[in-house]
């Protein structure tokens, strides 16, 4: 347990920052984007001090290739970026998932298409979540929805691209990025980052190594995916995440992640208050998607989804995928930048738990 | 007079693997490949090295090389180079790049790499095509010379002037060995192996950031003898790409 003197109060941007400096990040690379700023300034004032490097990259694919070289060579390292800065280090996320290197990047989300503004929405999802770069790979995918979370599941991430030796991302967006909470700093240990046996550091008199993004033959090539596919199967058995409040006796389940799980609450709250049947399913890990637990709740008597997020309908999806045809499935969103009130989202439960 | 008696004049650099080239007959990259793993074998830095291939023939260069190995996009091999140097400042690091990889995809990263006068080291080797893919116009090719993309020549009105990296990258203010060389005869193989030397060693003193353009033929998409492609590399290739060294010290301040 923490103390009143061991918590601060930060903007989620600076508390994905710190969770990176205690789980021994020892290199930033990056480039501007609005609204990752912050992250990107909290690494350049706080990273040099621990002991690490903050280095400004002339672009994102840039950024990301360093995170590459460094990760290649055993170090903790993390990009940040947002929309169209996240669609160019895409690039670098399939070459590092096939050289099986662990990175973690940051994408904390604005309004789209194209440059778009720089409010907040979840339209990344299916780029963090379905690739954005090449090839069979998938990245983790973390979608904390409190400055706590994005501190905690930050730190988490380094141990998790270790242990599974790939990207993991954390999908963030610019209200969390913005808001300003108490964060227990303290809760989580100041880790030194671990020698990893396979990085290049020089073969020395050791056989030599090489990290490959190209196989040599089309066998090598087959039984490459083999080894991704088993990898990836491996993680959404073991790295589905979800948290469910209120579902004792529900009916109707808001299925909401990051920010506008945390405006879907309180509209679920008042609906509680105002005797509606509702929870609210908030997955945390949306690659893998939390399915099996969403299909739990399902055969446990719920019988309608109203999937609450920010774009034109991304999530939607993974929720139809999990439940199929168990459950009746309507979207509440609005893209482009459209920020959700509690109101809005208690309109739509009572409508739906109307069955209308 | 038995083998065991004959004595050895010539034989394969310890810096490269048993490997066997796999590239066309003519190709200069074998030449440039063999004097970078001489230049290894002198300075004794292959234990310490760790090289980053490109995109395109010299992706598989990784096989050829008897250290650490990295395998870098299409253009971003300064930019792993740089990841890699900063996080084992210790290590050697270099990247082997074609014109096509570097002097257009790459153009970003390369620049930007010396501009921070990362201490990497770049063998840049300029054939002036696109070889992997089939022989398109790279950034490089010279005026008038047909390529499968623009079958006609290169037309300066429709396509612009060839890139003179070496010279791009001599004007940025950071400390900087940069030269031009060419491996078209056995006089100016020698002199190239020199300058790659001197583009290794500014790294290994901690100086600054080392690059080496190449001038290389090839004979498969030039549509020439070997003998032939030597020719045009002194006669219509070092005219437009003059040999020498382009910045071999700091420049902090000069006007």
């Amino acid at each position: 347990m923490t103390d009143a003197r061991e918590i601060t109060l930060m903007r989620g941007n600076e508390a994905i920052g710190e969770g990176a400096i205690r789980a021994g990040c020892q290199f930033f690379f990056g480039y501007p984007i609005t609204p990752q700023n912050e992250l990107f300034e909290y690494m350049a004032q706080y990273l040099p001090p621990a002991g690490g490097t903050f280095l400004q990259s002339e672009s994102e694919l840039a950024g990301i290739n360093m995170v590459f070289g460094a990760a290649a060579a055993g170090a903790r390292c993390m990009t940040s970026s947002s929309g169209p800065g996240f669609t160019l280090l895409s690039e670098g996320l399939s070459s590092l998932a096939a050289a099986q290197l662990p990175a973690v990047v940051v994408c904390v989300s604005r309004a789209g298409p194209g440059l778009g503004r720089i409010t907040s929405s979840q339209a990344d999802y299916r780029l963090c979540t379905r690739g954005g770069g090449h090839g069979d790979y998938q990245c983790l995918v973390l979608g904390p929805s409190t400055a706590q979370e994005l501190f905690e599941l930050t730190h988490r991430a380094f141990d998790l691209a270790d242990h599974y030796r790939n990207p993991v991302i954390i999908l963030s967006d610019a209200i969390l990025g913005q808001m300003m909470e108490p964060v227990a700093t303290e809760a989580l240990p100041r880790q030194v980052a671990p020698e990893k046996a396979w990085a290049v550091r020089g073969k020395g008199d050791q056989p030599r190594k090489v990290i490959k993004v190209a196989p040599h033959t089309d066998e090598e090539l087959i039984a490459w995916n083999v080894t991704l596919k088993e990898k990836y199967d491996w993680m959404c058995e073991r790295e589905q995440r979800h948290e469910a409040l209120f579902m004792q006796d529900a009916r109707v389940a808001v299925v909401a992640f990051g920010s506008s799980a945390r405006i879907a609450m309180d509209a679920v709250q008042r609906a509680r208050q105002e005797g509606v049947a509702v929870g609210l399913f908030r997955p945390i890990s949306l690659y893998p998607y939390p399915g099996q637990a969403l299909k739990d709740l399902v055969q446990a008597g719920v019988g309608r989804l109203l999937v609450v997020e920010a774009n034109n309908g991304q999530m939607i999806e993974d929720v139809r995928l999990a439940v199929c045809d168990a459950a009746e499935v309507v979207h509440y969103g609005i893209g482009g930048g459209h920020i959700f009130s509690p109101d809005e989202i208690y309109r739509e439960i009572a409508r739906v738990a109307r069955g209308a | 007079m038995s083998i065991q008696d004959m004595e050895v004049v010539y034989q394969k650099p310890d810096a490269m693997t048993d490997v066997p080239f796999p590239y066309c007959p003519g190709c200069s990259h074998g030449t440039v490949h063999r004097l970078v793993a001489e230049v290894m074998d002198e300075l004794d830095i292959t234990e310490r090295a760790i090289g980053v291939t490109s995109a395109g023939c010299s992706v598989r260069s990784w096989r050829q090389f008897d250290c650490d190995m990295v395998m870098a996009l299409h253009g971003r091999g300064p930019a792993v180079a740089t990841g890699i140097k900063r996080a084992r400042p210790v290590s050697v690091v270099f990247t082997y790049q074609g014109d096509g990889d570097m002097a257009a995809i790459g153009t970003g990263e390369i620049v930007h790499a010396a501009s921070r006068c990362e201490r990497i080291t770049v063998i840049y080797v300029n054939n002036g095509v696109f070889g992997a893919t089939g022989g398109q116009q790279a950034p490089t090719t010279l005026i008038g010379q047909p390529t499968t993309s623009y079958p006609a020549g290169r037309d300066p009105k429709e396509s612009g002037y060839p890139l003179r990296m070496a010279e791009m990258l001599s004007v940025i203010s950071a400390e900087s060995y940069i030269a031009r060389a060419s491996v078209h005869d056995v006089a100016h193989i020698l002199k190239t192996k020199k300058a790659i030397r001197k583009a290794f060693e500014i790294q290994i003193d901690g100086r600054g950031f080392g690059m080496v353009e190449i001038l290389a033929a090839c004979p498969t998409n030039w549509r020439l003898s070997p003998v032939r492609c030597m020719e045009r590399i002194q006669s219509e290739m070092i005219p437009y790409y003059p040999l020498g060294e382009f910045s071999s010290r700091g420049k902090e301040g000069r006007s």
